[in-house]
């Protein structure tokens, strides 16, 4: 009988050791040591070094479009999200299988190519963009564009996350409210939203997330013009091309810094969503 | 055409019933809303992929895809997912037999920095690699010395790889190793069977689909991956470009009909992962 096994908490099953000894060893190798690097490249930069890099003017241009892009694309996400979902899960209509598998394209389709195609699509002469101009609406090479890139690339997030939650609501909670004299608005406002609500937020921070450090999909429609319309990823490929890497680092610690701050509310809000919906 | 709600698991509820849907002109329109959406984002830019891609004929298409720089991009791309899926396979399944099968402290943390990639910039992904092994970074006077080159070469386009697709596995792995317990391998060696042995007869039986799934969405980012790879390949010609990297060149030189016609590669295989995740996603529905 093999039951040595009984020391490790959990059980009798083996492999602990070599398995959990060789996670961290990989993750070691590919994640925690080469973003240490980092870490230790902006930290050989003086305190006033690192603050004057990082918050020039043309650096604090680019924040603001990126972070203030991705915060509408991911309100329209948000909006357009829930509306998907919900025509998802409540009718039903031909094709609404497929529609509903290609949901997930901008997950799928590698960014440069979604970066091209949205490009050709809503410029002047392309397929949406012609009908965009004469109303006096330029979309590529626009701070727009940056809109529509992020958005598509958000989009999955909030359908994704909302979904299953309209899926599991029991139709019981509905009826109550009817039987007890709501119409179909307030049902939707009182009931419906503060179930879903959990998710939409963690659908919205995803989305926002994604959105703030996405590249390949938005420089091919953004235009790239140094404080309108270049976002921060890209500046700081364009510091790393001039060899200045040390700018180049502290953008980047700034951009990683941003990053566990949204992880880290994105765990908040999932661990609230479980909470909510008790599973 | 009348648009049917369904209350799923609920059909006892009379369907018709007034104050459980919208009038049918609510229906209508947030259905038509919903799809135009969809449409503007999705649909249309698809389908303009396509016809982009042979504006100029099956002939150019084929040609510009036949081209040798092309050829070798596809080389490139293959052999890059060929090293880094297999590779955060055995990683994915190592980590969520730790995580999945045993309780211990820091579990939680250990989960939080194995989705860390996702959360991070691609840009960031590559900048990374190239503070630690380009010439200006840590190891890169070494490596110069010893004639290795990592980044503006196939290594730095592998790595990069690796850490954007790192979670992939692992994350699909977990929570459905969780879900399934530990009860059937217990079991299986009670009854006498080894380690390896309850692995390879019970555990991947029970997480073939969901390894399945993690591998279609790996190998999808892994060929598909822009921005890291952008920051550590330099962009050599026919050595050091992937798929996503040649599309780029050429549509940055004009040249938009073969750049969509490449791009129409990528294309395609977006549309294999989306129908392989569709049909493994059933088939984990019906296993559980």
């Amino acid at each position: 009988m093999r039951l040595k096994g009984f020391k490790i908490e959990g059980g009798v099953l083996p492999g602990f050791g070599p398995t959990l000894g060789y996670t961290v060893f990989y993750l070691s190798l590919i994640v925690l040591i080469p973003l240490s690097a980092l870490v230790f490249k902006a930290t050989s930069l003086s305190w006033h070094e690192f603050l004057a890099e990082v918050t020039s003017a043309r650096v604090m241009a680019s924040y603001r479009l990126t972070f203030g892009t991705a915060f509408l694309a991911a309100l329209v996400n948000a909006v357009f999200g829930v509306m998907v979902a919900w025509v998802l899960v409540r009718y039903r209509f031909p094709g609404r299988k497929v529609i509903d598998a290609m949901v997930d394209l901008p997950f799928a389709l590698p960014t440069a190519v979604a970066g091209i195609t949205l490009a050709t699509v809503y410029s002047g002469n392309g397929w949406i963009g012609r009908y965009l101009e004469p109303l006096g609406v330029k979309v590529a090479y626009t701070p727009l564009g940056i809109l529509v890139a992020m958005t598509f690339i958000g989009l999955p997030f909030v359908v994704r996350t909302v979904q299953p939650v309209l899926e599991e609501l029991e139709a019981e909670v509905e009826e109550a409210a009817v039987c007890l004299g709501a119409n179909r608005l307030q049902a939707f406002r009182l009931v419906l939203f503060p179930t879903i609500l959990p998710a939409l937020l963690t659908g919205f921070a995803l989305a926002f997330a994604r959105a703030v450090g996405e590249y390949g999909s938005i420089i091919f429609i953004a235009g790239n013009m140094p404080m309108v319309s270049e976002i921060t990823p890209l500046l700081i490929i364009t510091k790393l091309e001039q060899y200045d890497y040390s700018g180049a680092t502290a953008v980047a610690s700034v951009m990683l810094g941003a990053s566990f701050i949204m992880l880290f509310t994105i765990n908040l809000l999932q661990w609230w969503s479980r909470r909510y919906t008790g599973k | 055409m009348e648009i049917p709600v369904e209350l799923k698991h609920h059909k006892t509820i009379s369907a018709g019933h007034k104050g459980l849907t919208e009038p049918l002109l609510v229906r209508w329109l947030l259905t038509g809303v919903a799809l135009i959406f969809l449409s503007l984002f999705l649909f249309v830019p698809l389908t303009a992929l396509f016809t982009q891609a042979f504006e100029k004929g099956a002939g150019a298409y084929f040609a510009a895809i036949r081209e040798p720089d092309a050829l070798s991009a596809v080389r490139l791309t293959l052999l890059t997912a060929a090293i880094s899926v297999p590779l955060n396979l055995v990683f994915g399944v190592a980590a969520a037999w730790a995580i999945a099968k045993f309780q211990f402290p820091g579990k939680s943390l250990l989960i939080t920095l194995i989705d860390l990639p996702f959360s991070v910039s691609p840009v960031i992904s590559g900048l990374i690699y190239v503070l630690l092994f380009g010439l200006q970074g840590w190891l890169g006077p070494w490596l110069d010395l010893h004639d290795i080159k990592i980044i503006f070469a196939v290594p730095g386009i592998v790595l990069a790889t690796i850490f954007v697709t790192f979670p992939f596995i692992a994350r699909e792995l977990i929570p459905l190793m969780q879900a399934q317990g530990n009860d059937e391998e217990e079991a299986a060696l009670v009854l006498g069977a080894k380690g390896l042995q309850t692995f390879f007869r019970v555990t991947l039986p029970n997480i073939k689909w969901g390894l399945t799934y993690g591998v279609i969405l790996c190998n999808a980012r892994a060929m598909g991956e822009f921005g890291a790879v952008s920051v550590v390949s330099g962009h050599i010609r026919g050595f050091t470009n992937t798929i996503p990297l040649h599309v780029e060149i050429l549509y940055n030189e004009y040249n938009y009909a073969a750049a969509f016609a490449v791009a129409s590669l990528l294309a395609c295989l977006a549309l294999v992962t989306l129908v392989a995740k569709s049909i493994v996603e059933w088939k984990l529905k019906v296993s559980n």
